[in-house]
């Protein structure tokens, strides 16, 4: 088979399948359950650390643990 | 040591340029050269006068400076954007107006109309996006920017490629890809530039000192990402010679017609979607001072966009030496795409719900809602003008021309104009804006223009599509094409008005933001929001 055919076929078959099930899982993956709390958190990031880089005076909070 | 390797690259470069400028085959390379010697002997001054100085980059400071520099050139690009937008809309009603017999074409429609694009396109939303990501990822990942002064080459090399860009396309510069116009060595200096500003965020995200990367940077990350992709395939050429600004083309016949048009749609995407999405991930919810509607959906809108946007490019291309199956592939992927864009839209104006009564008092983010549900309008109309049979009307009509104005002005227009608004005194520290009813002065024009605009392409492109196909009794077309030209006139004028009204804005906001700096006060001094007290 040329090589066209070849990935055209691939494309639309094998390669579609997995990039489906690959999004899928992306959306099982946000909607999980427990994922409220780390998503509320993550949401108000943009309110913290306005003003200075994490760490220094005016910090609200813990800096990441390494 | 490292400063002098510096001084010598640069004067390299002054030297390289100005042999390349006395060698150059053609007017836009020899000008272009001239003005790479211009910025590198410029370069070479500033860094002669810094030699040995110890560099500062304290860690508990934003790098701000550079964010500043970027709200400025946002400004002056898209008030230069505009203009000319203004400009060539009135060369199309009035073809006087190229002026042909005093400029000998360097004013003409076909040189100021890619001066245009790329103007409002990689000068103001480039520079907006660059000085937004640079502003976002520091609050969200709670970190300085990395790489030093990196950042500011980010900046400068921008601006050059601008400068570089203009001069050219005036003089005759092209490689005759649309919004991808640029000849071959302004295209790698695009590289450098870009790669630079990948490594400047990839590495602030990388020092985060929030665990979790907030959804606007992954916006930003996906719109650095594709479009360095896009950019290299797209602009895969063989100089015809060092000194020469003319390049041949990689690929050939229908590849490149698709290979330009899936660039071309996912800068649309990637350009003008995802990096100004990440802008609406940031600045709704904090004008609004709540936190976005759901992250959830914000998630799954990150990641139907990106899975979905990269297969719509062919619907440029129906009807064409295209496939059938790629056309209606692109068709297909286009239409799903309501989906990611209308949750977008929801998860925007939703995030508002509430707060409601702030769109009666603040006009910012009447203006971002606006933008948002211009977003929602544009992206109903383009998943609808790829479905075949509409595109047969509607293609190489205004309606593509209008429907794309209606997303650059109302959409990435309005957002850029509400985030100026909301960071300009915080940059600067202000107390506020010098004046809100100013602010609604500019809400206001650009609104009405936009709906000018939109308004009276949509008539002239129904209009001439119908008249293009109009065949009579006996199977003949009815109408000339000049016909149509004739017929386009008062929309045109139109249009040219609209384009006015928003330019006309765009200079009250100019207006607005210097007076906020300048007629008020700083609370302190102005790098005060990184300033800490020596105790």
């Amino acid at each position: 088979m040329e090589t066209y055919s070849f990935l055209r076929e691939l494309a639309d078959s094998w390669a579609l399948l997995a990039l489906t099930l690959i999004f899928l899982a992306v959306v099982f993956w946000a909607m999980r359950p427990g994922s409220n709390a780390i998503h509320r958190e993550a949401a108000n990031a943009i309110f913290r650390n306005e003003k200075q880089p994490a760490g220094s005076d005016e910090d609200q909070r813990p800096v990441k643990e390494a | 040591m490292w400063d002098y390797v510096k001084l010598i690259v640069l004067a390299l470069i002054a030297v390289l340029a100005a042999i390349g400028a006395n060698y150059a085959h053609d007017l836009p390379y020899m000008v272009n050269a001239l003005v790479v010697m211009l910025a590198a002997a410029i370069t070479f001054v500033w860094q002669l006068r810094n030699v040995g100085e110890p560099s500062h980059h304290p860690q508990n400071e934003y790098l701000d400076g550079v964010v500043r520099a970027g709200v400025i050139a946002t400004v002056f690009w898209g008030v230069v954007g505009f203009l000319v937008g203004v400009v060539i809309a009135f060369q199309l009603a009035f073809p006087a107006l190229n002026l042909g017999y005093m400029t000998e074409g360097i004013l003409n429609f076909g040189r100021l109309r890619p001066l245009h694009t790329s103007a409002v396109i990689f000068a103001f939303g480039g520079n907006a996006l660059i000085m937004s990501a640079f502003y976002v990822v520091q609050r969200t990942t709670a970190a300085r920017l990395w790489g030093g002064n990196l950042a500011w080459f980010v900046f400068w090399g921008w601006q050059l490629m601008i400068v570089l860009a203009a001069t050219s396309y005036v003089l005759g510069g092209t490689q005759s890809k649309e919004y991808a116009e640029t000849v071959w060595y302004i295209d790698w200096w695009i590289v450098v530039v870009w790669l630079a500003f990948l490594a400047v965020f990839m590495g602030t995200l990388i020092k985060r000192k929030e665990p979790h990367i907030y959804v606007a940077n992954w916006f930003y990350l996906s719109f650095i990402v594709t479009i360095a992709m896009l950019h290299v395939v797209n602009n895969m050429a063989l100089p015809v010679s060092i000194f020469s600004s003319q390049s041949v083309q990689v690929t050939a016949g229908v590849q490149d017609a698709m290979v330009q048009w899936w660039y071309g749609h996912n800068a649309v995407g990637f350009f003008l979607t995802a990096g100004f999405l990440g802008m609406m991930y940031y600045f709704v919810p904090k004008q609004a001072e709540k936190p976005v509607f759901s992250y959830k959906l914000s998630i799954i809108h990150f990641w139907a966009l990106i899975f979905l946007y990269i297969w719509a490019g062919p619907h440029h291309l129906h009807y064409t030496a295209l496939p059938d199956w790629a056309s209606t592939l692109g068709m297909v992927f286009s239409i799903i795409l309501w989906m990611p864009s209308w949750g977008g839209m929801i998860n925007g104006l939703m995030t508002l719900s509430g707060a409601w009564d702030k769109l009666r008092t603040d006009p910012i983010i009447r203006m971002m809602v606006v933008s948002v549900g211009f977003y929602g309008m544009s992206t109903f109309e383009g998943p609808m003008m790829s479905i075949k049979a509409v595109n047969s009307l509607s293609h190489y009509t205004d309606w593509t021309i209008g429907h794309v104005h209606s997303g650059a002005l109302g959409w990435n227009g309005m957002i850029t104009f509400g985030a100026l608004y909301f960071l300009t005194p915080r940059l600067w520290n202000r107390d506020g804006l010098y004046s809100l009813k100013l602010v609604s002065w500019h809400f206001w024009l650009a609104t009405i223009g936009i709906v000018l605009y939109a308004s009276s392409m949509w008539v002239t492109g129904i209009m001439e599509g119908l008249m293009w196909r109009e065949v009579d009794a006996n199977g003949f077309l009815v109408n000339a094409f000049a016909d149509t030209v004739a017929a386009k006139f008062p929309m045109y004028v139109v249009r040219g008005l609209g384009g006015a009204m928003f330019l006309g804005g765009a200079l009250i906001m100019a207006y607005n933001l210097w007076m906020t700096v300048r007629a008020q006060p700083a609370k302190a001094p102005v790098n005060a929001n990184n300033f800490v007290a020596a105790e």
